[in-house]
């Protein structure tokens, strides 16, 4: 077993009046891939995203427990949710470009962390895009807006955006559920090839796709972690008969 | 409940299928579009009608042409219709030309334009003398002389223009600023219950009485700049710009608002996600995707200053001067019509033109907004289809 790089203790989440996420406890090691499963409205979504506190945007949400990052709590008071961010990233579902080039995209991140000078931006930029196997694709068009990408393309300019900012885990949720199945399939080999460098944690509906690029499967179910371990287990001998139940398709 | 199951009776055939027509939709239908183009006559036919009123300018410049050369100069001003003017206009506003109208500021200046006017008057005939006439009344809505009610009279538009634009420049660099900082943060950073007082109360003032902050131009703001600045007129384009400013605040702030809150979110949370600040993301992102709703709010305000005539008749000291200093008196062309229209001759030359200052009006206001609408349309949709970076 690696290093545990994220830790939760009984992190309870609600919104509002109602609990999105009961008492969950979770290790996930570094520089594996975490893929979080479960129907919709199981709170996957919300877990994941209250791993860079992106929950705070939302005003009614109530969030007790620990989120531990490299041992730290994020959720204490002291700590600065732009320094976090920048450590966590995220991938969204949509793939969100801002209306710009595809050059002023991926330098966003590095620009506002006080990177100017253009000869380090345009390295930064390349290796970004060479990371998420999207440089040869865009190389001759860099200063064209990113909109015109297609939406697989988009969705690897996002996380070579991501990756521009240096983060140590990624989080991605559904990241190729918009997508055509070349498109993903492009997605789950770039994730594979960067889980050698960072930590990944992926949330997805699409149980092959769990199954193919996770090192280990969480598997929630109304608000509440239901099993988490191998993701060889999981698919084959889960310990819980509602996983099974889901995995195999009776539910869900 | 007599035919409690339809289908029963129902029989799918060519005749029960066959086409009804149905009398109340029918003319409900028709009714909604006989207002749609009802609504839209009007407005047509307001503008026609605007415009006619100053087509004799045009049409008189024709007549008069053919036997011009028999006229004295005096006529060639106003055509036939300038006897009228000199023979009320001296009725009614006394001695004209050195004749101070109203506010203190006017004093001055009308002393300069009665010595002007001497020299202007011989340079105006000898250019008749050398071109004919043909183009005598248009030409002198080119002029920079504002005299309508003089002997001689005079009706050059520049100076209004230069007023109104100078007015309008004035209130945008105080309006624009302000108006956007403040929708910028009811929309990025105000917490929710605040942004719901903030947006309705300043909404709210978009209905303010314009006469109202013409008064308080006039009696507050007017007195209040004098201390500051020490300038002489108290009335000037100064205090009007920013008592027009007051008017265009609420409208470039309301549509700003809107253009911000309507970014996707997905843009805020990618920056957000990116460790951006929260005002990084405002200003890097938020702003920038907004730009064509604050373009068309930016231009609405234009509109809205541009038209305004009451605070432009109380705040602004009226004198038709061109001059580019922010503390003197101008007068714009919609106070010019508020001012003059009541005590005009019906069908004289200066009635003409100031319908035609009307019409102007009109021109201008409508293809501000139809620019501001087509601007923000085309380039929403040239971005979002990833045609434009």
């Amino acid at each position: 077993m690696k290093d545990i790089k994220i830790k939760t203790r009984d992190l309870t989440l609600y919104y509002g009046a109602n609990m999105a996420l009961n008492s969950i406890s979770l290790d996930i090691p570094e520089k594996e891939v975490t893929a979080f499963i479960g129907p919709s409205g199981c709170g996957k979504s919300t877990f994941l995203r209250t791993l860079n506190r992106m929950n705070d945007l939302i005003d009614s949400v109530r969030i007790t427990g620990e989120v531990l990052v490299d041992s730290v709590n994020i959720y204490d008071k002291q700590i600065d949710v732009v320094n976090l961010r920048k450590k966590v990233g995220m991938v969204f579902q949509k793939s969100n470009p801002f209306a710009k080039s595809i050059f002023e995209n991926v330098a966003y991140g590095p620009r506002i962390n006080g990177i100017n000078k253009k000869s380090d931006l345009e390295g930064i930029v390349e290796s970004s895009l060479q990371k998420a196997f999207i440089w040869e694709e865009v190389k001759d068009r860099l200063h064209d807006s990113a909109m015109g990408l297609s939406g697989g393309q988009q969705q690897r300019m996002c996380i070579a955006r991501t990756l521009a900012v240096e983060p140590e885990i990624i989080l991605m949720d559904e990241p190729a559920s918009a997508l055509d199945p070349i498109s993903t399939a492009k997605i789950e080999e770039l994730i594979f090839e960067l889980k050698k460098d960072y930590t990944i944690v992926i949330v997805t509906h699409n149980m092959q796709q769990a199954a193919r690029v996770s090192d280990l499967t969480a598997f929630f179910y109304l608000g509440e972690l239901i099993e988490f371990g191998k993701t060889r287990k999981i698919f084959t001998t889960p310990d819980k008969k509602h996983t099974e139940e889901y995995i195999t398709g009776r539910f869900g | 409940m007599k035919e409690p199951i339809e289908k029963t009776g129902f029989v799918f055939s060519r005749e029960s299928l066959k086409k009804r027509f149905r009398l109340s939709e029918f003319l409900a239908e028709k009714i909604i579009t006989g207002v749609a183009f009802l609504s839209i006559t009007i407005i047509v036919l307001i503008f026609f009608f605007v415009f006619k009123e100053s087509l004799p300018i045009f049409a008189s410049t024709k007549k008069d042409a053919a036997k011009i050369e028999n006229v004295q100069q005096q006529e060639q001003y106003g055509g036939d219709t300038n006897v009228a003017t000199n023979a009320l206009g001296q009725e009614q506003y006394g001695l004209e030309p050195s004749g101070p109208v109203n506010a203190s500021g006017q004093e001055q200046y009308g002393v300069i334009e009665a010595d002007s006017l001497m020299m202007d008057h011989q340079v105006m005939v000898e250019d008749n003398r050398d071109h004919g006439s043909e183009k005598a009344t248009v030409k002198s809505l080119l002029g920079k002389k504002w005299l309508p009610v003089s002997d001689n009279p005079r009706y050059g538009l520049i100076p209004l223009f230069v007023g109104t634009l100078k007015i309008t420049l004035i209130a945008m660099l105080f309006a624009a600023p302000i108006a956007i900082l403040a929708a910028l943060f009811s929309a990025a950073f105000a917490p929710y219950w605040l942004r719901e007082i903030i947006k309705p109360a300043i909404e709210l003032l978009a209905g303010f009485p314009s006469v109202v902050i013409g008064f308080f131009a006039l009696m507050v703001m007017a007195s209040f700049f004098q201390d500051i600045f020490g300038y002489d007129g108290r009335l000037n384009a100064f205090v009007g710009g920013v008592a027009m400013a007051l008017a265009a605040i609420p409208i470039i702030f309301t549509i700003t608002e809107d253009a911000l809150t309507a970014v996707p979110r997905t843009y805020t949370e990618a920056s957000l996600a990116l460790g951006a600040s929260r005002w990084q993301t405002a200003l890097f992102v938020t702003l920038p995707a907004a730009t064509p709703g604050i373009f068309a709010a930016i231009l609405l305000g234009i509109g809205r200053v541009f038209g305004e005539t009451m605070i432009a008749l109380m705040a602004t000291g009226n004198a038709a001067l061109t001059s580019v200093n922010p503390f003197e008196s101008v007068r714009t062309l919609a106070a010019t019509i508020g001012a003059e229209m009541a005590e005009v001759v019906f069908g004289d030359t200066h009635y003409n033109v100031l319908f035609l200052i009307g019409s102007l009006l009109f021109i201008f206001t409508f293809s501000l907004n139809a620019l501001a609408e087509f601007y923000v349309k085309g380039k929403l949709v040239k971005r979002f289809q990833g045609k434009q970076s």
